[in-house]
C-alpha cells in the first residue's frame, strides 16, 4: 500500500456518496467545457492581421440599412478591390420553417466570395434572371431543392406592393464551398438584390451591410479607420469590421452571450462548491476518531493536512478531467452533427482554464476540512469531543 | 535497579474547560524499568488515561518532566513527537480504531508508511506481526469482517510492526468478552515476557492487572501504592 492507495481507499468509503459527487464535479465541468468553449469563440474577437474582407455596417446596428448611394464612395478608396451589398430577406419555408436567404448583387458576390464555388454560366444565369435565386448545397440537399425549381418563400418582414408576404423564386443554382470549411457555409440561399427592391413595399435602395474585398490585406485596420472616418457625422455612420467579428456580432444580437455564459457557470460551479465541500466536511466529520489513530501512528499534522487536501483533489480531478474529456468529445459530435454550424471546439485554451477550475476546486473545496484535520488534538479527538 | 524506560517526575496537567481549570494529576512520580507490565487503576477520573497519553506522547504535561527511552519528550514539539512515536510507542485501544476501509494487513502496514522500508520489506514486517498475534489467515479481511478479539489482534500486530519497546495500552479488553480478553491479555504477556516489551495498561478490571507484573492504582492524580 502506498499513501495514494490509502487515499483512494478513503474516496471509496462511502461508494454512493463518492459516485454522485465526482457525477456531479464531471456533469459541472462538461457544462464548463462547453460553454467555455462558445464563450471563447463570442470572446476571442478577430484581429486586423490577415483580414481580406471587412464588413460595414450602420454604426448603431445592421438592423438600420444603409444607403446603395455609398458604394461608389466606398469603391473609390484606396486598398478596395470590390464592393458587394447584403439585405436580409427573413425567409420562411413552407409552414414555419426559417432559412437563412439575402437579397445580393449576384456578380458583385461573386467577386466577394469567390470561395463560393458554382459554374460561371449559373452566376451568369443569376444575375440576368430577375426572379432568380441560388441556394447552398447544404440547404438545398436539405429541402430537396433542385436547379429549375421554383422555390415559393414567405418573407417574416418585406411584403410585395400587393401586400402579400409570399413571394417565388427560380433556383437557378446550387453553390458549394471550395473547401471543408466552406462547405459548412452552405446553408444560406441568396436572391436578386435589383427584383427584390423592387419588389418589396418597404425602403428602396438600403442594404444592411457591405462587404468589402481588399486588395492588401495588410491594411485591413487602415481601411477600416478610414471608413468609418470618413462617415462620421454624416446620417449614416457606420462601424467597419473583420468579417469574423460581425459574424460573432451578428449571433450577439441574442444577449450578452459573454455575460450568459458566465453566469450559469458561476452559479454551477457555486452550487459544485457547496456539493463537494459539504462531502469533504462531512467525511472529516464522521472520521475525527481515524484521523486522530493517524496522528497517534506518527503522522504528523501536515501529513494528516495533506491526506485529507489530496482527497478533495482527487475527487475534483478525476471528475473534471473525466467531465473536460467528455466536453471535448461532446463538442466534436456537435460540430460534425450540425455540420459544423455549431463550433464547440473545447481547445487547448478550455483546457487551460479548466485545469485552473481544478486547482480552484480543490483549494476551496479541501482547504478548510484539511485544515479542520491538522487542528485536530489526538487526545480530544480520541476522547470524542 | 534495572534500566528505566519511563521515569515521570513531578508532573501535573491541568486542563482549561471553558473557564474552568481542571487538575488531573498532581505533581506524579513514576519510574518504569524495561521490561516491566505495569496496570494503571483507578476510579473514573483519576488520571489513568491523562498519564497514559503523557508517557505515549500524545499530550504535554503542565509542568514536570517525561524521560522514555532515554529521551526527554516533554519539550518535543508536536511534529517531534509525532516522529518520536511512529518509532517508540505502539498504542493498543478500548475501541480497535482500525480503518475500516484497509484490510488487516494493510492496517497493520500503516505505521510503516512513515518509514523509508521498502514495500517488499514492509510486507514482510506485516506478515511477522500478523503472525506473532496468530492472525495471517485473516491478513486480506476487513475490520468488518473480523470479531472483536480479531480486531484487537490486527490493531496490537500493528502496534507492534515498527518494533518499538513501549507498548501503551488503554483498556485493551474492556470491549471483549472475558475468554476473548484473557486471550488478549496472554497475548500481552507473551509480548512482554518473550519479546521484552515494556507495556502500561490502563484497565478497570482487576483480572486484566492480574496478568500485569505489577498495578498501581491512581486516585485523584497521585499514586496511592505501588504492589509488586
Amino acid at each position: 500500500m502506498t499513501r495514494t492507495g490509502f487515499v483512494i481507499a478513503n474516496l471509496f468509503r462511502k461508494k454512493t456518496r463518492t459516485a454522485l459527487t465526482i457525477l456531479s464535479v464531471i456533469m459541472a465541468f462538461l457544462l464548463f467545457g462547453l460553454l467555455q468553449s462558445v464563450n471563447h469563440v463570442f470572446n476571442a474577437g478577430a484581429d486586423f492581421v490577415g483580414a481580406t474582407r471587412l464588413v460595414t455596417q450602420a454604426r448603431v446596428s445592421f438592423t438600420q440599412p444603409l444607403p446603395l448611394s455609398m458604394v461608389p464612395k466606398l469603391e473609390a478608396l484606396p486598398g478596395v478591390a470590390r464592393v458587394a451589398y447584403s439585405q436580409w430577406f427573413g425567409g420562411v419555408w413552407q409552414e414555419n420553417t426559417p432559412v437563412f436567404v439575402f437579397a445580393v448583387d449576384p456578380l458583385r458576390y461573386h467577386d466577394a466570395y469567390p470561395e463560393y464555388v458554382m459554374a460561371e454560366d449559373r452566376w451568369q444565369a443569376f444575375a440576368t434572371t430577375r426572379t432568380a435565386m441560388v441556394a447552398g448545397k447544404q440547404l438545398a440537399d436539405h429541402y430537396g431543392w433542385k436547379t429549375g425549381q421554383k422555390i415559393p418563400l414567405s418573407s417574416n418582414i418585406f411584403p410585395q406592393k400587393n401586400g402579400s408576404k409570399a413571394w417565388a423564386f427560380d433556383l437557378v443554382g446550387i453553390y458549394d464551398g471550395k473547401d471543408e470549411d466552406w462547405q459548412k457555409r452552405t446553408n444560406v440561399a441568396f436572391i436578386n438584390y435589383d427584383y427584390f427592391d423592387e419588389a418589396n413595399q418597404f425602403g428602396k435602395g438600403r442594404v444592411n451591410f457591405y462587404i468589402l474585398k481588399l486588395a492588401d490585406g495588410a491594411r485591413a485596420e487602415a481601411v477600416s479607420k478610414t471608413i468609418d472616418a470618413l462617415f462620421e457625422n454624416s446620417p449614416d455612420e457606420t462601424k467597419t469590421q473583420t468579417e469574423k467579428d460581425f459574424n460573432l456580432g451578428f449571433v450577439k444580437q441574442i444577449g450578452d452571450i459573454g455575460l450568459i455564459v458566465r453566469w450559469i457557470l458561476f452559479a454551477v460551479f457555486f452550487t459544485l462548491l457547496l456539493v463537494v465541500g459539504n462531502t469533504m466536511a462531512q467525511s472529516v466529520r464522521e472520521r475525527v476518531p481515524e484521523l486522530a489513530v493517524l496522528k497517534t501512528l506518527g503522522f504528523s499534522d501536515r501529513s494528516v493536512l495533506g491526506l485529507v487536501f489530496a482527497e478533495a483533489s482527487a475527487l475534483c480531478l478525476f471528475g473534471g478531467l473525466l467531465g473536460l474529456v467528455l466536453a471535448t468529445m461532446l463538442g466534436v459530435m456537435v460540430e460534425k452533427g450540425s455540420g459544423g454550424q455549431f463550433q464547440l471546439r473545447v481547445d487547448a485554451w478550455v483546457w487551460l482554464v479548466g485545469v485552473a477550475a481544478i486547482v480552484l476546486l480543490s483549494v476551496a473545496v479541501g482547504l478548510l476540512p484539511a485544515l479542520r484535520a491538522r487542528r485536530l488534538k489526538i487526545v480530544d479527538a480520541l476522547a470524542g469531543h | 535497579m534495572s534500566e528505566l524506560m519511563v521515569q515521570v517526575r513531578s508532573v501535573s496537567k491541568v486542563y482549561q474547560r471553558g473557564k474552568q481549570q481542571i487538575e488531573v494529576l498532581h505533581g506524579l512520580t513514576l519510574d518504569i524499568p524495561k521490561g516491566d507490565f505495569v496496570a494503571l487503576m483507578g476510579p473514573s477520573g483519576s488520571g489513568k488515561t491523562t498519564l497514559l497519553n503523557l508517557i505515549g506522547g500524545l499530550d504535554q504535561p503542565t509542568s514536570g518532566e517525561i524521560h522514555v527511552g532515554g529521551r526527554r519528550i516533554d519539550e518535543l514539539s508536536s511534529g517531534q513527537l509525532a516522529k518520536w512515536r511512529a518509532h517508540n510507542v505502539g498504542f493498543v485501544f478500548q475501541l480497535y480504531n482500525l480503518m475500516p476501509v484497509l484490510s488487516a494487513e494493510r492496517n497493520v502496514e500503516l505505521p510503516l508508511l512513515l518509514t523509508k522500508l521498502s514495500s517488499a520489506e514492509r510486507k514482510q514486517n506485516v506478515a511477522v506481526a500478523l503472525q506473532v498475534v496468530g492472525l495471517a489467515d485473516r491478513a486480506k479481511h476487513k475490520p468488518k469482517e473480523l470479531s472483536g478479539g480479531q480486531e484487537q489482534r490486527v490493531a496490537i500486530a500493528r502496534a507492534l510492526v515498527s518494533d518499538p519497546q513501549l507498548l501503551v495500552c488503554d483498556e485493551p479488553t474492556g470491549d471483549l468478552d472475558r475468554k476473548t480478553a484473557d486471550e488478549i491479555l496472554g497475548l500481552l504477556q507473551v509480548l512482554n515476557r518473550e519479546h521484552g516489551k515494556t507495556i502500561v495498561m490502563v484497565t478497570h478490571d482487576p483480572k486484566a492487572a492480574e496478568f500485569a507484573r505489577r498495578t498501581l492504582h491512581l486516585e485523584k492524580g497521585q499514586l496511592l501504592e505501588q504492589a509488586a
